[in-house]
């Protein structure tokens, strides 16, 4: 990804290392904006090594970050006023806490990147300062053993740091907790519209060429007729699992995600029903219930991966018993929409 | 605001209190103040809010924690029963698709 962030050059021992701004400009902000929304996802790194920023010495900190710009950036906006390096580990592009949790931001590439650099012949003190989600795939002991530098786990949010650097590199209980407030949801939200759209789409076909079924065969009215408000449906159950599910999260009753789609899905349900928009005969209505309600469950529970606080065994146990629920109410759903076309 | 709960008692995490050595890695990596550090041994106080992240574990310099960690999302699980491995991601690199 083309370099709109670096202000010159520092030389040192020999060669140079980019010199980096601490204010984000227009280009900054107006990539994060896009890759919110999936918009150039793939490209939004920067090249691992060393960066400097503000006016850097051998006394200066070092603090360690991924390759994705958006983690980069978050990083440097959060850093005027001071002076040091910034050490960018190849995580190939993607943000700290899920590189490490793939080993990616971990004590090896750590290790290597030290070694890569010369940091030794940098810095004269051995503090190297990490992020401290880095710490799902760094061991502070051995990156010590292999490298001589002593990792210091800052704050989980950048926006911490000074506030950690003034009370003596310490990080209090606050900024050691991750939350997931309103906020941290709704960012999430885009990419997992726009991820989710061949599952839509999917569904969307399957539902419309439903749609045009009749006694007698396929009914271009039908289709015309029928598909929209089935269209409809399909989108606005999208909707309830990837947009008002999570928004709404902690106010759900259940702990499941899955159970938390279900109840949110219901409730769109019901919103169409009373509008009357839910078919003529029991086998349609009792369809949309069924179809709706899986759509929006399946889709809740896969924000359990985007979520801060859902477990691998807990997920594990929750989609033993949903996932074959949420299959079971959609082909049911299906068959019951085809049934009722016949009828 | 208040932290968020998930489902109850299913954590695979495990402290052996007795190779503890008391140097509180654990307290200062876990994001959801799962252990604490007391009478220079850690504990484990509030356990059904771990989310199996791993870095209690590899942060512990006498291997005193052990948890089940890895990828922990749905769809990764999918994955995995689809190709019959453990669950992955299969976001290395080109398919950035979740992360």
């Amino acid at each position: 990804m083309k370099d709109t962030f670096s202000i010159g050059k520092v030389p040192i021992n020999g060669t140079s290392v980019p010199l980096v701004s601490t204010m984000l400009n227009s280009a900054d902000f107006m990539g994060a904006v896009m890759v919110r929304w999936g918009i150039n996802r793939d490209n939004y790194l920067v090249s691992p090594g060393l960066y400097a920023f503000g006016s850097p010495g051998p006394t200066s900190d070092v603090f360690v970050t991924a390759n994705y710009k958006l983690s980069f950036d978050t990083l440097r906006k959060n850093l005027s006023g001071v002076n040091g390096w910034i050490l960018v580990l190849d995580t190939r592009g993607v943000n700290v806490w899920c590189a490490a949790g793939k080993g990616t931001f971990g004590t090896k590439e750590l290790v290597s990147r030290i070694k890569l650099v010369s940091l030794d012949k940098i810095v004269n003190h051995k503090r190297i300062i990490l992020p401290q989600l880095g710490a799902t795939g760094v061991a502070a002991h051995i990156v010590k053993e292999e490298s001589g530098f002593n990792v210091h786990y800052g704050p989980v949010r950048a926006s911490d740091i000074k506030r950690f650097i003034d009370d003596g590199y310490r990080s209090d209980k606050e900024m050691r907790r991750v939350t997931f407030g309103f906020e941290d949801r709704l960012k999430l939200i885009p990419n997992d519209f726009i991820y989710g759209k061949f599952y839509l789409l999917g569904a969307m076909a399957v539902i419309f060429i439903i749609s045009g079924l009749t006694r007698n065969g396929f009914s271009y009215r039908d289709f015309s007729g029928e598909g929209g408000p089935a269209i409809l449906s399909v989108f606005l159950a999208y909707l309830s699992g990837i947009v008002i599910t999570p928004i709404c999260l902690p106010y759900i009753p259940g702990r499941p995600f899955a159970l938390k789609g279900f109840i949110t899905g219901s409730i769109v349900f019901l919103i169409l029903l009373s509008l009357n928009l839910k078919g003529k005969n029991i086998f349609e209505i009792v369809s949309w219930f069924l179809i709706i309600t899986a759509i929006s469950s399946f889709l809740a529970m896969n924000f359990t991966g985007s979520s801060t606080y859902t477990s691998l065994s807990g997920v594990k146990k929750e989609m033993k018993i949903s996932l074959p629920l949420q299959i079971g109410f959609a082909i049911s759903g299906i068959i019951l929409q085809v049934i009722g076309k016949l009828n | 605001m208040k932290d968020l709960l998930y489902l109850p008692d299913v954590v695979t995490l495990k402290l052996c209190e007795e190779t503890c050595n008391g140097c509180g890695m654990c307290v200062k990596v876990c994001p959801h103040e799962v252990f604490e550090l007391a009478g220079k041994k850690a504990h484990i106080i509030r356990r059904d809010y771990c989310m199996e992240c791993g870095a209690c574990a590899l942060n512990c310099p006498v291997q005193a924690i052990t948890v089940n960690s890895g990828v922990g999302c749905a769809a990764g699980i999918i994955n995995g029963i689809l190709n019959n491995t453990e669950p992955s991601c299969g976001c290395s690199g080109s398919n950035s698709n979740c992360c």
